[in-house]
Protein backbone atom coordinates (compact mmCIF):
# COMPACT_ATOMS: atom_id res chain seq x y z
CA UNK A 1 0.00 0.00 0.00
CA UNK A 2 1.13 3.54 -1.29
CA UNK A 3 0.75 5.85 2.29
CA UNK A 4 1.90 8.74 -0.47
CA UNK A 5 -0.82 8.26 -2.80
CA UNK A 6 -3.49 11.01 -2.80
CA UNK A 7 -6.04 8.80 -2.32
CA UNK A 8 -4.90 7.02 0.48
CA UNK A 9 -3.51 10.93 2.35
CA UNK A 10 -7.55 11.74 1.43
CA UNK A 11 -9.50 8.82 3.11
CA UNK A 12 -6.59 8.88 6.01
CA UNK A 13 -7.80 12.15 6.62
CA UNK A 14 -11.32 11.51 6.47
CA UNK A 15 -11.32 8.59 8.73
CA UNK A 16 -9.11 10.54 11.16
CA UNK A 17 -12.04 13.50 11.25
CA UNK A 18 -14.94 11.41 11.55
CA UNK A 19 -13.34 8.90 14.17
CA UNK A 20 -11.70 12.13 16.31
CA UNK A 21 -15.00 14.02 15.96
CA UNK A 22 -17.27 11.07 17.30
CA UNK A 23 -14.68 10.46 20.26
CA UNK A 24 -15.23 14.27 21.16
CA UNK A 25 -18.41 14.71 21.30
CA UNK A 26 -19.15 11.53 22.70
CA UNK A 27 -16.95 12.61 25.36
CA UNK A 28 -18.74 15.96 25.73
CA UNK A 29 -22.48 14.54 25.52
CA UNK A 30 -21.52 11.85 27.76
CA UNK A 31 -19.95 13.93 30.48
CA UNK A 32 -22.09 17.21 29.67
CA UNK A 33 -24.43 16.56 32.77
CA UNK A 34 -21.73 15.57 35.37
CA UNK A 35 -19.74 18.63 34.45
CA UNK A 36 -22.74 21.24 34.98
CA UNK A 37 -23.57 19.99 38.23
CA UNK A 38 -20.00 20.41 39.38
CA UNK A 39 -20.40 23.68 38.13
CA UNK A 40 -23.82 24.29 39.67
CA UNK A 41 -22.45 23.23 43.03
CA UNK A 42 -19.12 25.31 42.55
CA UNK A 43 -21.47 28.56 42.48
CA UNK A 44 -23.34 27.17 45.88
CA UNK A 45 -20.54 27.09 47.48
CA UNK A 46 -18.83 30.56 46.48
CA UNK A 47 -22.43 31.87 47.30
CA UNK A 48 -22.00 30.12 50.66
CA UNK A 49 -18.56 31.14 51.42
CA UNK A 50 -19.20 35.17 50.77
CA UNK A 51 -21.44 35.01 53.91
CA UNK A 52 -18.26 32.85 55.51
CA UNK A 53 -19.80 29.33 55.17
CA UNK A 54 -17.06 26.88 54.01
CA UNK A 55 -18.47 23.63 52.64
CA UNK A 56 -17.29 21.01 50.53
CA UNK A 57 -18.64 20.68 47.02
CA UNK A 58 -20.47 17.15 47.70
CA UNK A 59 -21.97 19.21 50.70
CA UNK A 60 -22.99 22.29 48.77
CA UNK A 61 -26.46 21.81 47.40
CA UNK A 62 -27.97 21.30 51.04
CA UNK A 63 -26.11 23.64 53.11
CA UNK A 64 -27.16 25.74 49.96
CA UNK A 65 -30.77 25.03 50.63
CA UNK A 66 -30.73 25.68 54.67
CA UNK A 67 -29.15 29.08 54.72
CA UNK A 68 -30.35 30.83 51.39
CA UNK A 69 -33.70 31.57 52.17
CA UNK A 70 -34.76 33.62 48.91
CA UNK A 71 -33.80 33.86 45.63
CA UNK A 72 -34.48 37.45 44.42
CA UNK A 73 -35.10 38.71 40.57
CA UNK A 74 -34.79 42.42 40.58
CA UNK A 75 -35.63 44.62 37.92
CA UNK A 76 -35.51 48.23 37.50
CA UNK A 77 -35.42 48.28 42.17
CA UNK A 78 -38.30 46.17 42.09
CA UNK A 79 -38.59 42.59 42.71
CA UNK A 80 -40.02 40.36 39.52
CA UNK A 81 -39.83 36.75 40.65
CA UNK A 82 -39.13 35.19 43.61
CA UNK A 83 -38.69 31.65 42.37
CA UNK A 84 -35.26 30.29 43.45
CA UNK A 85 -34.54 28.44 39.99
CA UNK A 86 -35.29 31.41 38.10
CA UNK A 87 -32.79 34.16 40.02
CA UNK A 88 -30.23 31.17 40.39
CA UNK A 89 -30.40 30.56 36.57
CA UNK A 90 -29.97 34.45 35.26
CA UNK A 91 -27.13 33.70 33.18
CA UNK A 92 -24.87 36.97 34.04
CA UNK A 93 -22.93 37.36 31.13
CA UNK A 94 -26.35 38.23 29.26
CA UNK A 95 -27.23 40.09 32.20
CA UNK A 96 -24.43 42.33 32.42
CA UNK A 97 -24.67 42.65 28.80
CA UNK A 98 -27.82 45.71 29.24
CA UNK A 99 -27.98 48.79 30.96
CA UNK A 100 -28.29 49.14 35.01
CA UNK A 101 -31.97 48.96 35.28
CA UNK A 102 -33.02 47.19 32.71
CA UNK A 103 -31.35 44.17 33.68
CA UNK A 104 -32.98 41.21 35.58
CA UNK A 105 -30.65 41.04 38.58
CA UNK A 106 -30.85 38.40 41.21
CA UNK A 107 -30.08 39.06 44.61
CA UNK A 108 -29.89 35.66 46.83
CA UNK A 109 -31.12 36.79 50.46
CA UNK A 110 -29.39 34.72 53.46
CA UNK A 111 -30.01 33.48 57.12
CA UNK A 112 -27.01 32.90 59.06
CA UNK A 113 -26.73 32.86 62.95
CA UNK A 114 -30.53 35.06 62.87
CA UNK A 115 -28.69 37.85 60.73
CA UNK A 116 -30.02 38.09 56.99
CA UNK A 117 -27.95 38.93 54.72
CA UNK A 118 -27.99 40.51 50.94
CA UNK A 119 -25.58 38.35 48.07
CA UNK A 120 -25.25 40.43 44.89
CA UNK A 121 -23.53 38.44 42.39
CA UNK A 122 -21.56 40.00 39.86
CA UNK A 123 -19.44 39.57 36.49
CA UNK A 124 -17.19 41.28 34.60
CA UNK A 125 -14.06 41.38 32.14
CA UNK A 126 -10.25 40.65 33.75
CA UNK A 127 -7.42 40.62 31.47
CA UNK A 128 -7.54 37.49 29.64
CA UNK A 129 -11.33 36.18 30.13
CA UNK A 130 -14.15 36.73 32.44
CA UNK A 131 -13.93 37.11 36.23
CA UNK A 132 -16.93 37.02 38.66
CA UNK A 133 -18.16 36.39 42.24
CA UNK A 134 -20.58 37.23 44.79
CA UNK A 135 -20.25 40.15 47.66
CA UNK A 136 -22.44 39.97 50.97
CA UNK A 137 -24.18 42.64 52.82
CA UNK A 138 -25.08 43.37 55.75
CA UNK A 139 -29.21 43.70 56.31
CA UNK A 140 -28.70 47.59 55.91
CA UNK A 141 -27.57 46.40 52.37
CA UNK A 142 -24.49 48.60 52.60
CA UNK A 143 -21.72 47.14 54.68
CA UNK A 144 -20.50 44.30 53.51
CA UNK A 145 -19.71 41.62 55.26
CA UNK A 146 -17.53 39.26 52.99
CA UNK A 147 -16.56 38.85 49.16
CA UNK A 148 -15.34 35.96 47.18
CA UNK A 149 -13.92 36.42 43.60
CA UNK A 150 -13.10 34.29 40.85
CA UNK A 151 -11.50 34.48 37.52
CA UNK A 152 -11.26 32.10 34.49
CA UNK A 153 -7.96 32.53 33.09
CA UNK A 154 -6.31 35.48 34.49
CA UNK A 155 -2.51 35.52 35.10
CA UNK A 156 -1.39 32.96 38.23
CA UNK A 157 0.81 35.09 40.77
CA UNK A 158 -0.84 38.42 39.34
CA UNK A 159 -4.68 39.03 38.56
CA UNK A 160 -5.28 35.34 39.26
CA UNK A 161 -4.61 37.13 43.17
CA UNK A 162 -8.53 38.11 43.03
CA UNK A 163 -9.43 35.09 44.37
CA UNK A 164 -6.91 34.71 47.00
CA UNK A 165 -7.98 35.79 50.96
CA UNK A 166 -5.16 38.06 50.46
CA UNK A 167 -7.63 40.51 48.48
CA UNK A 168 -10.86 39.05 49.67
CA UNK A 169 -9.85 39.79 53.16
CA UNK A 170 -9.94 43.19 52.65
CA UNK A 171 -13.66 44.03 52.07
CA UNK A 172 -15.84 43.06 55.28
CA UNK A 173 -16.41 45.99 57.04
CA UNK A 174 -16.79 48.43 53.53
CA UNK A 175 -19.78 50.29 52.29
CA UNK A 176 -21.12 50.92 49.49
CA UNK A 177 -22.97 53.90 49.78
CA UNK A 178 -22.68 57.04 51.88
CA UNK A 179 -25.34 58.90 52.87
CA UNK A 180 -28.77 56.95 51.41
CA UNK A 181 -26.28 57.77 47.77
CA UNK A 182 -24.44 54.65 46.08
CA UNK A 183 -20.54 54.83 46.03
CA UNK A 184 -19.48 51.15 45.16
CA UNK A 185 -16.01 50.38 46.26
CA UNK A 186 -12.81 51.21 44.48
CA UNK A 187 -9.91 48.97 43.61
CA UNK A 188 -6.76 51.18 43.85
CA UNK A 189 -3.50 50.82 43.14
CA UNK A 190 -2.04 48.66 45.94
CA UNK A 191 -1.14 50.14 49.20
CA UNK A 192 -2.52 53.51 48.17
CA UNK A 193 -6.54 52.57 49.81
CA UNK A 194 -8.14 54.12 52.64
CA UNK A 195 -11.35 54.76 54.46
CA UNK A 196 -14.23 52.61 53.90
CA UNK A 197 -14.93 53.30 49.77
CA UNK A 198 -11.59 52.06 48.51
CA UNK A 199 -9.77 48.71 48.80
CA UNK A 200 -5.82 47.73 47.30
CA UNK A 201 -5.28 46.28 44.40
CA UNK A 202 -3.23 43.75 42.92
CA UNK A 203 0.33 44.89 42.08
CA UNK A 204 0.91 43.84 38.73
CA UNK A 205 -2.45 42.45 38.20
CA UNK A 206 -3.37 46.57 37.07
CA UNK A 207 -5.46 45.38 34.19
CA UNK A 208 -7.55 42.72 36.53
CA UNK A 209 -7.49 45.07 39.37
CA UNK A 210 -9.79 47.71 37.08
CA UNK A 211 -11.90 45.18 35.94
CA UNK A 212 -12.56 44.22 39.39
CA UNK A 213 -13.63 47.56 40.11
CA UNK A 214 -15.50 47.95 37.29
CA UNK A 215 -17.62 44.91 38.05
CA UNK A 216 -18.10 46.49 41.27
CA UNK A 217 -20.10 49.60 39.71
CA UNK A 218 -21.56 48.04 37.09
CA UNK A 219 -23.41 45.19 39.55
CA UNK A 220 -24.04 46.53 42.70
CA UNK A 221 -25.89 49.30 40.95
CA UNK A 222 -29.18 47.73 40.08
CA UNK A 223 -29.39 47.02 43.72
CA UNK A 224 -28.78 50.67 45.06
CA UNK A 225 -32.75 51.44 44.61
CA UNK A 226 -33.81 48.49 46.18
CA UNK A 227 -31.24 48.65 48.90
CA UNK A 228 -32.54 52.45 49.75
CA UNK A 229 -35.95 51.21 50.71
CA UNK A 230 -35.49 48.12 53.03
CA UNK B 1 14.00 -18.47 29.56
CA UNK B 2 16.29 -16.68 26.86
CA UNK B 3 13.08 -14.92 25.13
CA UNK B 4 12.26 -13.51 28.46
CA UNK B 5 15.92 -12.36 28.93
CA UNK B 6 15.75 -11.11 25.79
CA UNK B 7 13.24 -9.03 26.68
CA UNK B 8 14.06 -7.33 29.73
CA UNK B 9 17.43 -6.56 28.63
CA UNK B 10 15.54 -4.82 25.25
CA UNK B 11 12.99 -3.53 28.03
CA UNK B 12 15.74 -1.24 30.09
CA UNK B 13 18.52 -1.61 27.73
CA UNK B 14 21.29 0.72 27.80
CA UNK B 15 19.77 2.88 25.09
CA UNK B 16 16.76 2.65 26.69
CA UNK B 17 18.43 4.14 29.66
CA UNK B 18 19.43 6.97 27.85
CA UNK B 19 16.51 7.55 26.38
CA UNK B 20 15.20 8.53 30.17
CA UNK B 21 18.22 9.89 31.33
CA UNK B 22 19.24 12.34 28.55
CA UNK B 23 16.72 14.76 28.90
CA UNK B 24 17.67 15.90 32.16
CA UNK B 25 21.28 16.92 30.94
CA UNK B 26 22.99 16.36 27.88
CA UNK B 27 19.72 17.22 25.83
CA UNK B 28 17.58 18.73 28.13
CA UNK B 29 14.37 20.51 26.47
CA UNK B 30 14.64 23.04 27.52
CA UNK B 31 18.10 24.46 27.91
CA UNK B 32 19.73 22.36 25.22
CA UNK B 33 17.21 22.00 22.80
CA UNK B 34 15.43 25.60 23.82
CA UNK B 35 12.22 24.13 23.03
CA UNK B 36 8.72 25.10 25.51
CA UNK B 37 10.21 28.43 26.25
CA UNK B 38 7.22 30.14 26.22
CA UNK B 39 5.25 27.99 28.86
CA UNK B 40 8.18 28.08 30.44
CA UNK B 41 8.03 31.79 30.92
CA UNK B 42 3.99 31.99 31.65
CA UNK B 43 3.53 29.45 34.40
CA UNK B 44 6.64 30.05 36.68
CA UNK B 45 5.08 32.61 38.56
CA UNK B 46 4.38 29.93 41.30
CA UNK B 47 5.20 26.33 42.03
CA UNK B 48 1.88 24.78 41.90
CA UNK B 49 0.66 25.67 38.62
CA UNK B 50 4.25 24.76 37.10
CA UNK B 51 3.92 21.39 38.86
CA UNK B 52 0.77 20.91 37.33
CA UNK B 53 1.66 21.90 34.07
CA UNK B 54 4.88 19.24 34.31
CA UNK B 55 2.16 16.16 35.05
CA UNK B 56 0.24 16.95 32.10
CA UNK B 57 2.79 17.78 30.03
CA UNK B 58 3.97 14.23 31.12
CA UNK B 59 0.61 12.56 30.77
CA UNK B 60 0.36 13.96 26.77
CA UNK B 61 3.41 13.94 26.08
CA UNK B 62 3.79 10.02 26.87
CA UNK B 63 0.58 8.94 25.50
CA UNK B 64 0.73 10.71 22.33
CA UNK B 65 4.19 9.50 21.54
CA UNK B 66 2.60 6.14 21.99
CA UNK B 67 0.16 6.89 19.86
CA UNK B 68 2.15 8.59 17.25
CA UNK B 69 4.54 5.43 17.24
CA UNK B 70 1.90 2.74 16.97
CA UNK B 71 0.65 4.72 13.85
CA UNK B 72 3.81 5.92 12.26
CA UNK B 73 3.68 3.97 9.34
CA UNK B 74 -0.10 4.57 8.75
CA UNK B 75 0.73 8.47 8.65
CA UNK B 76 1.01 9.78 5.11
CA UNK B 77 3.82 12.03 4.84
CA UNK B 78 2.34 15.19 3.51
CA UNK B 79 0.03 15.91 6.45
CA UNK B 80 2.01 13.76 9.11
CA UNK B 81 2.26 17.20 11.17
CA UNK B 82 -2.00 17.80 11.08
CA UNK B 83 -1.85 14.45 11.68
CA UNK B 84 0.41 15.12 15.34
CA UNK B 85 -1.63 18.09 16.03
CA UNK B 86 -5.05 16.45 16.22
CA UNK B 87 -3.54 13.74 18.15
CA UNK B 88 -2.55 16.34 20.41
CA UNK B 89 -5.75 18.32 20.74
CA UNK B 90 -8.32 15.59 21.13
CA UNK B 91 -5.78 14.12 23.73
CA UNK B 92 -5.90 17.76 25.91
CA UNK B 93 -9.41 17.70 25.31
CA UNK B 94 -10.52 14.06 26.03
CA UNK B 95 -8.49 14.87 29.34
CA UNK B 96 -9.60 18.25 30.35
CA UNK B 97 -13.67 16.98 29.70
CA UNK B 98 -13.11 13.63 32.21
CA UNK B 99 -11.29 16.18 34.68
CA UNK B 100 -14.12 18.73 34.23
CA UNK B 101 -16.36 15.86 35.48
CA UNK B 102 -14.26 13.72 37.48
CA UNK B 103 -11.79 16.00 39.35
CA UNK B 104 -13.19 19.33 39.38
CA UNK B 105 -10.72 21.54 41.37
CA UNK B 106 -7.71 20.09 39.13
CA UNK B 107 -9.25 21.13 35.93
CA UNK B 108 -9.82 24.39 37.25
CA UNK B 109 -6.27 24.42 37.89
CA UNK B 110 -5.66 23.53 34.60
CA UNK B 111 -7.37 25.66 32.75
CA UNK B 112 -5.11 28.56 32.03
CA UNK B 113 -3.04 25.71 30.56
CA UNK B 114 -4.86 23.57 28.47
CA UNK B 115 -4.39 25.81 25.41
CA UNK B 116 -0.21 26.08 26.18
CA UNK B 117 -0.10 22.25 26.57
CA UNK B 118 -1.64 21.94 22.66
CA UNK B 119 1.17 24.53 21.76
CA UNK B 120 3.90 23.43 23.60
CA UNK B 121 6.60 23.23 21.33
CA UNK B 122 8.27 20.08 22.96
CA UNK B 123 5.34 17.93 21.83
CA UNK B 124 5.30 18.58 18.88
CA UNK B 125 9.14 18.37 18.96
CA UNK B 126 9.55 15.07 20.36
CA UNK B 127 6.86 13.73 18.00
CA UNK B 128 7.90 14.66 14.81
CA UNK B 129 11.63 13.64 16.02
CA UNK B 130 11.58 10.94 17.66
CA UNK B 131 8.26 9.22 17.73
CA UNK B 132 7.88 9.30 13.65
CA UNK B 133 10.85 6.49 13.60
CA UNK B 134 10.75 4.13 16.68
CA UNK B 135 8.93 2.02 18.48
CA UNK B 136 6.19 2.70 20.94
CA UNK B 137 7.96 1.66 23.89
CA UNK B 138 11.16 4.00 23.09
CA UNK B 139 8.85 7.01 22.35
CA UNK B 140 7.17 5.67 25.79
CA UNK B 141 10.38 6.35 27.69
CA UNK B 142 11.64 9.45 25.35
CA UNK B 143 7.92 10.66 26.37
CA UNK B 144 8.73 10.33 30.08
CA UNK B 145 12.17 11.34 29.88
CA UNK B 146 11.76 14.81 28.21
CA UNK B 147 8.74 16.08 29.72
CA UNK B 148 11.11 15.32 33.66
CA UNK B 149 13.50 17.34 31.86
CA UNK B 150 10.92 20.03 31.19
CA UNK B 151 9.42 19.59 34.22
CA UNK B 152 12.63 19.85 36.37
CA UNK B 153 13.52 23.32 34.90
CA UNK B 154 10.00 24.11 35.27
CA UNK B 155 10.38 23.78 38.79
CA UNK B 156 13.27 25.40 39.31
CA UNK B 157 12.59 28.62 37.68
CA UNK B 158 9.12 28.64 39.50
CA UNK B 159 11.30 28.10 42.70
CA UNK B 160 13.06 31.38 42.24
CA UNK B 161 10.69 33.70 41.12
CA UNK B 162 7.83 32.08 44.03
CA UNK B 163 10.42 32.43 46.70
CA UNK B 164 11.92 35.90 45.75
CA UNK B 165 8.92 37.57 43.90
CA UNK B 166 6.23 36.40 46.53
CA UNK B 167 7.64 35.61 49.62
CA UNK B 168 6.18 32.41 49.28
CA UNK B 169 6.73 28.36 48.32
CA UNK B 170 3.90 26.24 47.35
CA UNK B 171 1.77 29.05 48.35
CA UNK B 172 3.18 28.66 51.74
CA UNK B 173 4.50 31.98 53.64
CA UNK B 174 8.43 31.77 54.06
CA UNK B 175 9.84 34.65 54.79
CA UNK B 176 8.26 35.83 58.05
CA UNK B 177 5.66 38.71 58.18
CA UNK B 178 7.71 40.70 60.13
CA UNK B 179 10.73 41.07 57.82
CA UNK B 180 8.81 43.16 55.54
CA UNK B 181 8.83 46.72 55.28
CA UNK B 182 5.14 47.19 56.07
CA UNK B 183 5.30 46.40 58.74
CA UNK B 184 8.63 47.47 60.02
CA UNK B 185 11.13 45.23 58.28
CA UNK B 186 14.16 45.59 55.98
CA UNK B 187 12.85 43.50 53.33
CA UNK B 188 10.37 43.70 50.26
CA UNK B 189 9.33 41.15 47.67
CA UNK B 190 11.16 41.86 43.80
CA UNK B 191 8.05 42.55 41.83
CA UNK B 192 10.02 42.17 38.42
CA UNK B 193 10.10 38.22 39.42
CA UNK B 194 6.38 38.22 39.18
CA UNK B 195 7.05 39.08 34.99
CA UNK B 196 7.85 37.12 31.90
CA UNK B 197 11.54 38.86 31.48
CA UNK B 198 12.77 36.90 34.95
CA UNK B 199 12.03 33.84 33.75
CA UNK B 200 13.96 34.60 30.83
CA UNK B 201 16.87 35.53 32.99
CA UNK B 202 16.35 32.79 35.81
CA UNK B 203 16.51 30.19 32.24
CA UNK B 204 19.26 31.84 30.71
CA UNK B 205 21.69 31.51 34.18
CA UNK B 206 20.52 27.65 34.59
CA UNK B 207 21.80 27.81 30.85
CA UNK B 208 24.53 29.73 32.03
CA UNK B 209 25.36 27.15 35.23
CA UNK B 210 24.66 23.73 32.68
CA UNK B 211 27.18 24.66 30.67
CA UNK B 212 29.82 26.20 32.62
CA UNK B 213 29.51 22.27 34.35
CA UNK B 214 29.31 20.44 31.45
CA UNK B 215 31.74 21.94 28.97
CA UNK B 216 30.59 19.26 25.78
CA UNK B 217 27.72 21.29 24.94
CA UNK B 218 29.88 24.62 24.26
CA UNK B 219 29.40 25.54 20.72
CA UNK B 220 33.01 26.30 19.10
CA UNK B 221 33.71 29.27 18.23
Amino acid sequence: MNVNSNAYTYTFATVMVVLVAVLLSGASLGLKSKQQSNVKQEKMQSILASVGVQVDRAGAKSAYDEVIKQVLTIKGGAVVSEDRETGFNVDMAKAIKSSNMDREAPLYVASQGGQTYYIVPMRGKGLWGPVWGFVALESDGNTVIGATFDHKSETPGLGAEISTPMFTNQFPGKKISEAGEFKSISVVKAGTSSGDYAVDGISGGTITSNGVNDMLVDCLAPYAKYFKNI
Amino acid sequence: MSTEVKQKDALFSKKNQKLLSDPFNDNNPITVQVLGICSALAITVKLEPAVVMSLSVMFVLAAGNVIISLIRNLIPNRIRIIVQLVVVASLVILVDQFLKAFAYDVSKQLSVFVGLIITNCIIMGRFEAFALGNGPWKAFLDGIGNSIGYGVILIAVAFFRELLGSGALYGIQIIPDSWYITNGGFYANNGFFLFPPMALIVVGLIIWAQRAKNTKLVEEN
